[in-house]
This record gives structure tokens, C-alpha cells and sequence, in this order.
């Protein structure tokens, strides 16, 4: 073959020529620069805008935030220290900071129990939230919330024992029965966890303890970003069930329930949660009997607990409607009854594909208890508007405050919503 | 051969209230009545002894007896004396009125947001993301605040702005930022200037009118009428004319800063709080919308544009014909349920003393007349009729848009 090459041809490359690098615009940083940012001239100018906002931003703030004093014992001391310049004055955070976590009148000297009870906080999520931690570990979620109670309430400790002894009844009670019939064990467990308590509270002493290490700490003393954790915590936890039951409900072929649970999610959803805290804070101490004196830490507990349980159960109507009526047949020609095919077959499933929602409700949830310092409770925003602001030394400090505020509440808000991401990826079981 | 056995018939013992799937519902639905008329009648029953303890008793007569408190911000006539009723009144339309400015703005901001965080510009798309994000993770609350205080904080008094030689000037020489509110210009109308207006809104229907004209033409006959350039030319050709005939009888009330020596006097004031109000309640639903147009968007399969490109469609019109429907279908209900959120979140106005019905039903007279209960429940009732007539209209366009099978 190259013979015919060789005769007919004056040069004939044997080898393959090495490639050129791409036009520097068609590889690189410049062909991305040009993809990404000025693919187009509207583009170009969209950019520039872009760039210009970041720099308005950037040199607006970061003298401000870089050039700040962290020590200092009042706002008169801070301007002395920046004698002119721009800076913020974050001595305010490191002087307040107790302040601003647990609130202005919790003992100072207890502050470890709070404290405690948050980290604590993390090991108890951990086994709901991880599934792949040991199952073991769900034992001391289930203790928790007595431990929690006990920590920051104080008091003596028969109390949350007390609470534990009923609850572990009736648990009990409902593994023994459940397999006969459910409403026999779910209703039985909460008689005998009533009787338990009804019995225990009679024959125990009162469980206040005026000093020491636990002495009993009143809900008023409660405040800072520890009561915003505790309503959002609390009223998450308790709406889960009672949201699962109205979204039954509310799916119920009996029209009484199902008229009972529209209403009443209806009516939730339908005013602002800022008048359900008036409900608290004015109107529902006369509901109780008199003289039961429910503090109002626990009404607010109750109304906010409502408010997302209607939210909750929207959810999760979403949810149940979502999952294809082949489920629902299913279960009946195994011949499970209502209990059995719910519990075993529908929740699991509806549960998982409103994950993404409930979170949602649980973030929404989570910022909306700032909305307890208008009814004049000193959470995070509450402390900050009024005793700090209020007080001699700090009063004009208001971006650092209010900045911290924002801050701490979008690490937790953000740190939910990618944790409800994650969830989403991992329980995926469609194969796509 | 098998055989049916049909159930007993006749004979109903007691136990069949419960073991028996039909009458199971009835004895479940009985009980829950029952329970729930227990509950009822046990919390009324307190209600009644507690108040009867206080010598307290619901009555709504306080709504007649004069207020006795100035509301600043007000939209309707009001003096201290007005009542109760007037009060609310002029909150109901004050929290309107915010919700309406809130609704309209955050749409803009939402919009905006979305469809530039879809943008093949990165540095846009990221901005964009980065607003969504710290918007919607950080309490309305704070940012209704850190706005308020921007507003009363960061601007300045009044004091710059006035006299011969101000340290300030006015924006285009018309417009005052001051830590009171915004000063504008406000128009003032002759009895000449209402025909103007009323010409111009004749104007904008005509120009509806055409276009609607236009378009039955090209669907009944296939000629294509210009509509751009003609309805620009409706709308203000003969506005502009009238404006000028008749001897320019709409003018200006530029807030005049040489009136007096404390204050700006004239022109139209929108008050710090509403500013405050309204600017955070848009901004942070809006991150909420600009997410929902995002996803309505990409709800839109590529091959639907892909169909209209290949059926020789232009780009312009594969967004107004194709696209846009299908995503409207998709971004209006939660639209719609975020200007609810809207309308419940203005009740926050508390915090910064905007006088919306929660301060002033919810609030001052609470406080003065001591009728908690009365006044919460109006409260709850004015929140439930404004969301029901929302969901309501949810509902209404849900059916209209629902896909039409057949």
C-alpha cells in the first residue's frame, strides 16, 4: 500500500500529529466565563449588576463586621475603642451571652442544666434522625423528655419518675394487648397510665425543692433562645400524633369525626397564630377549672401545639391521598383490620412521602415561636427587646442583636432543611 | 359448589355494636359525640365560673362606646371620640391595605427571583439561591424588625431636609426619607382632572377591548392585527390629550420643606411602620414565591417546548402559549395561599405599631375595655372570613384550570 503512496505523492505523514490545546476561548476558565457570565450582552449586564450589589454589600459590612469589639462592658466603651471608626460592637454577645441563651432571671448559678439538657438534646435526636446508629439507643430517647423536664424544672425527681412509671404502664399495657385488638390496647394504655399517675401523685409528696443543685426553677424564669428550643421541640413532638390523628380523621368515613377534624383544622389554619397566643395569654385560663392554675408556658405549649397539628395534618392528608388505592385495597384483602392496615401497610408509606413537608411545618413552626414576645414572653427576640435593648449600657446596639438572632435562627433552620433533603435522598426507594 | 352464606339476619344482639362492621361506625361516631359534648360542656362550664367568679360577663356593647386613643396611620375619618367599632374599623382596613401592598410587591420580588435562579448566568442563580435562602430561614419576625429599624434608625430626622439651605436634598426633588416615613407627592384633582381619570380608565378598557377584537379577528379570519404599538397608543394618547386640553388640571403636592421649621409639611406620608411592615412581609414571602415559580417552571416537561419549537413556534410566544399556562397551573394555587400567609403575618404589624386590627381590636381596646374574650373572638372571626374567602377563590380557580378529561 504505501508504494502507491510513496509514487504518487510527494510526502505522506506516517504518524499521527499531536492535537492542539482548544482556542483559549473554548476550554478553561475563559469558555466558562463566557458560558456563565457573559454568554449574552442582557447577561453581561445582569452580571455587572450582580458584581455591583455583591461590592455595595461586601464594603457595607465587613468593615463594619471585621472591625468589631468584642470586649468591652457597654456601647459607651465600644465607640471609645473604635474612637470614630466603623465597627460593630459585639461585646454586647459576650456580656449578655447567658442572657440571651437562657433568659435574664434563670438561676445563674444553674445554668449547667439547661446546658446539659440541650447537648443531651443531640444524643436523643441522634437515633430518631440516624438510622443507622444502634436501635439501643432509642431507650434513652424514650427517657428524655423526663430527664429534660426534671433538668430544667427541677424539683425532686419523683415527679418525672413518676410520669415514666405511667407512660412505661400503659406502653406495657398496649404490647399486651395490641395484638388482640388495637383500640383495646391504645385506649387501655391511656387509662392505665392515668391510673398510675392519679395513684402515684396522691401517695407522693409534692416534688418542689427550694435550694440545691436541683432545686425547682418556675416557668416564668424561663427565657432566651433556650424557650424558643423548648416550644419548638415540645410542640413538634406533641403535634406529630395529634396531626396523624386529625389527617385520619379528616380521611374518616364516619361524617361526625370527619366533620369534627375539617373544623377544627379549618379553623387553625385559618386565623394567624399571633391570636391563638392572645387564646393563651388572656382566654384560656378560663377554660380551666379554677384555681388549677396552668401556667402560661403550658398554654402556649397547648395553643402552638394545635396550630402546628393542623398543619401537620395537612401534610399528611397530602400524603395519604398520594398513595396509590391499591394500597389501601391491599391491606383489606389481607384481611387487616382499620388499626392493622394503617399502623402496618398505609402510615409507614404516607408518613415517608410527607417527610419533606413535615419539616417544612417544623421549620415554619420553629421561627413562628419568636411570635411569644408579643404576648410579653422573653425568648431570644423578646430578651433582646427588652431587657437589653432596655438597659442603660446597651441600648442602641440593634444590628448586632438582632444580627445574631438571624444568625443562629438560619443555622438551625438551614441545618433542618438540608437534614430533610438528606432524608429524602435516603429514603428513596423508587429506582429511578 | 360452594355457597354463599348470607349473615344472620334479625336478631340484633348489643354485641354487633361493635363486632359488626355496620353498625361499628354508628357506635364510634356516638361515642365521639358524646366525648366531645363532655369536653364542650366541661370548658363552657368553667368559663362560666370563672367569669361568674371575676363578676365578669360577655358582652359586645363596648363596641359603641368612644375609643379614646389616636391611630396615626388611618385610611377612613377618625378621632378619638369614634368608638370601638370605628377603631376596628380602621384596622380591618389598615391590615387590607397592607396585605394588598404586601401581596403585590412580593409577587414582583418572587417572580423576579425565580425565574433569574433559573438563569444561566451563575453568579445570578447563586444570588438568587443565597436570598431565598437566608429569607426564608431567618423569622419574619426579625426581619420585620431589622426593616424597622433600618426605617427609624439609619435615616435621618427631618431636620436635614428643611429650611433655605438643607443638608439633604429632596429624591428628584419630591421624595424625603426621613425616620418618620416616606414624604411623596401627592396628586391633587380639579373637577377637570376626575375627567382625565375617568378618560384614562376608559382608555385601558378600550384597549382590553381591542385586543380581544384583534384576536377574534385572527382566529375567525387568520389576519393578524398589530397589538403591541396600538394598545400603548389607547391607553395613553388620549389621556395625554384630554390632560393637556382641558389646561392640566391634575398637580402635584411636592411635600414642601419651607413651611415650618420642625417638620415637612404637605404631600402624601406613608408612616415608618408601614414601610417597615410591608417591605419585610414582601421580601420574605417573596423568597416563598420566587420558589414556587421556580418549580412551576421546571414543572413544564422540555419536550413541550421542545414540540412548539418544532412546530415552528417563536421563542417569545413558546413562553406565552406553551409554557406559561402549564406553569400558572402549577405556581397559582400556592401563590394564592402565600398571599394568605401574607394576610396572617400582617398581624405582626403589632410589633412595630402599625395599626392594623390586631393592635387596635387585638391590642388598645383589649386593653382599655378589659373584653378579652369578646374582642379575641372577633379577632379569630375576621382571620377565619378573610382565609375562608381565600380558599374560597383557590378552589374556584382550581376548578376552572383542572384538566379538562373526557
Amino acid at each position: 500500500m504505501s508504494d502507491t503512496h510513496n509514487r504518487s505523492v510527494a510526502f505522506v505523514r506516517t504518524t499521527e500529529a499531536p492535537s492542539l490545546p482548544p482556542p483559549s476561548n473554548a476550554a478553561g476558565p475563559f469558555k466558562w466565563l463566557k458560558d456563565n457570565l457573559f454568554a449574552t450582552p442582557a447577561n453581561s449586564l445582569l452580571t455587572i449588576i450582580a458584581i455591583l450589589v455583591i461590592y455595595a454589600v461586601v464594603t457595607g459590612t465587613f468593615p463594619w463586621m471585621f472591625n468589631g469589639v468584642w470586649n468591652s462592658s457597654s456601647l459607651a466603651g465600644c465607640r471609645e475603642v473604635l474612637d470614630g471608626t466603623t465597627g460593630a460592637c459585639f461585646a454586647v454577645l459576650v456580656e449578655r451571652w447567658n442572657q440571651l441563651l437562657f433568659g435574664f432571671q434563670y438561676p445563674t448559678e444553674l445554668y449547667w442544666r439547661p446546658g446539659l439538657a440541650f447537648v443531651l438534646l443531640f444524643v436523643a435526636a441522634a437515633p430518631v434522625l440516624f438510622f443507622d446508629l444502634p436501635r439501643k439507643l432509642l431507650i434513652f430517647t424514650a427517657v428524655y423528655p423526663f430527664l429534660a423536664f426534671w433538668l430544667i424544672w427541677g424539683g425532686s425527681i419523683t415527679a418525672p419518675l413518676l410520669a415514666m412509671a405511667g407512660v412505661a404502664a400503659g406502653y406495657f399495657f398496649y404490647q399486651r394487648f395490641v395484638a388482640s385488638s388495637f383500640a383495646l390496647g391504645f385506649f387501655g394504655a391511656i387509662v392505665v397510665a392515668l391510673l398510675v399517675w392519679k395513684i402515684g401523685g396522691a401517695i407522693l409528696p409534692g416534688s418542689e425543692i427550694a435550694e440545691g443543685a436541683m432545686r425547682s426553677v418556675p416557668s416564668r424564669d424561663l427565657g432566651g433562645f433556650l424557650l424558643n428550643m423548648m416550644f419548638g421541640v415540645t410542640c413538634v413532638s406533641l403535634s406529630l400524633p395529634l396531626g396523624i390523628a386529625l389527617a385520619l380523621g379528616r380521611q374518616s368515613s364516619m361524617p361526625l369525626i370527619k366533620f369534627i377534624c375539617v373544623i377544627f383544622i379549618e379553623f387553625i389554619r385559618g386565623v394567624p397564630l399571633i391570636t391563638l397566643l392572645f387564646v393563651a395569654n388572656v382566654m384560656l385560663g378560663y377554660f380551666f377549672p379554677p384555681g388549677s392554675g396552668v401556667d402560661l408556658f403550658l398554654r402556649v405549649v397547648i395553643m402552638i401545639t394545635m396550630f402546628s397539628a393542623a398543619y401537620i395534618a395537612e401534610v399528611i392528608r397530602g400524603g395519604l391521598a398520594a398513595l396509590p388505592k391499591g394500597q389501601y385495597e391491599a391491606a383489606d384483602s389481607l384481611g387487616l383490620d382499620y388499626a392493622q392496615a394503617m399502623r402496618l401497610i398505609i402510615l409507614p408509606q404516607a408518613l415517608k412521602i410527607s417527610i419533606p413537608g413535615i419539616v417544612n411545618v417544623a421549620v415554619g413552626l420553629f421561627k413562628d415561636t419568636t411570635l411569644v414576645s408579643v404576648i410579653s414572653m422573653f425568648d431570644l427576640i423578646g430578651m433582646i427587646r427588652g431587657p437589653i435593648l432596655a438597659s442603660t449600657e446597651w441600648s442602641g446596639v440593634y444590628w448586632e442583636l438582632f444580627g445574631f438572632a438571624a444568625v443562629l435562627f438560619f443555622v438551625v433552620c438551614y441545618g433542618i432543611s438540608q437534614y430533610s433533603q438528606w432524608l429524602e435522598r435516603r429514603l428513596a426507594t423508587d429506582h429511578r | 359448589m360452594t355457597s354463599i352464606t348470607d349473615p344472620q339476619q334479625g336478631s340484633f344482639r348489643l354485641s354487633m355494636l361493635i363486632n359488626d362492621t355496620r353498625y361499628r361506625s354508628y357506635t364510634f361516631q356516638a361515642i365521639a359525640f358524646v366525648v366531645l359534648a363532655l369536653c364542650i360542656g366541661f370548658v363552657v362550664n368553667n368559663l362560666f365560673t370563672n367569669l361568674a367568679a371575676q363578676g365578669l360577663d360577655i358582652s359586645f356593647d363596648f363596641l359603641g362606646v368612644p375609643a379614646g386613643y389616636d391611630i396615626n396611620q388611618r385610611l377612613i375619618e377618625y378621632t378619638s371620640q369614634s368608638t370601638n367599632l370605628r377603631a376596628t374599623m380602621v384596622g380591618i382596613l389598615n391590615t387590607l391595605l397592607v396585605a394588598v401592598l404586601a401581596c403585590a410587591t412580593a409577587t414582583v420580588f418572587g417572580v423576579l427571583a425565580g425565574v433569574l435562579r433559573l438563569s444561566n448566568n451563575w453568579l445570578v442563580s447563586k444570588l438568587m439561591a443565597f436570598y431565598v435562602e437566608i429569607f426564608r430561614n431567618i423569622p419574619v419576625l426579625i426581619w420585620i424588625l431589622i426593616i424597622y429599624g433600618i426605617m427609624t434608625i439609619s435615616l435621618p430626622g427631618a431636620r436635614p431636609y428643611l429650611g433655605e439651605n438643607p443638608d439633604r436634598e429632596m429624591l428628584f426633588g419630591m421624595f424625603a426619607f426621613t425616620n418618620r416615613g416616606v414624604n411623596a407627592p401627592a396628586p391633587v384633582f380639579d373637577p377637570l382632572g376626575w375627567v382625565v381619570l375617568a378618560i384614562f380608565v376608559l382608555s385601558v378598557v378600550g384597549m382590553f377591548l381591542y385586543r380581544r377584537y384583534a384576536k377574534q379577528l385572527l382566529y375567525k379570519t387568520g389576519r393578524l392585527l398589530p397589538m403591541g404599538w396600538p394598545s400603548v397608543l389607547i391607553v395613553f394618547v388620549p389621556a395625554i390629550l384630554a390632560f393637556f386640553v382641558l389646561g392640566q388640571p391634575i398637580t402635584l403636592d411636592i411635600p414642601d420643606t419651607m413651611a415650618n421649621r420642625f417638620n415637612i409639611k404637605g404631600g402624601f406620608q406613608i408612616g415608618a411602620p408601614l414601610i417597615a411592615i410591608w417591605f419585610a412581609l414582601s421580601i420574605y414571602t417573596g423568597a416563598f414565591i420566587a420558589e414556587n415559580v421556580r418549580a412551576g417552571i421546571q414543572a413544564v416537561s422540555k419536550g413541550q417546548t421542545e414540540a412548539a419549537a418544532a412546530l415552528g413556534i417563536r421563542p417569545g410566544r413558546i413562553m406565552s402559549l406553551v409554557v406559561l399556562p402549564q406553569a400558572l397551573r402549577v405556581i397559582i394555587p400556592p401563590l394564592i395561599s402565600n398571599y394568605l400567609n401574607i394576610t396572617k403575618n400582617s398581624s405582626l404589624a403589632i410589633l412595630v405599631g402599625y395599626a392594623d386590627v390586631t393592635a387596635t381590636l387585638g391590642g388598645i381596646t383589649l386593653n382599655q375595655t378589659g373584653r378579652a374574650i369578646e374582642c379575641v373572638l372577633l379577632l379569630m372571626l375576621f382571620y377565619l372570613v378573610i382565609s375562608l374567602l381565600i380558599s374560597g377563590l383557590i378552589n374556584i380557580y382550581n376548578n376552572a384550570i383542572k384538566l379538562k378529561e373526557r
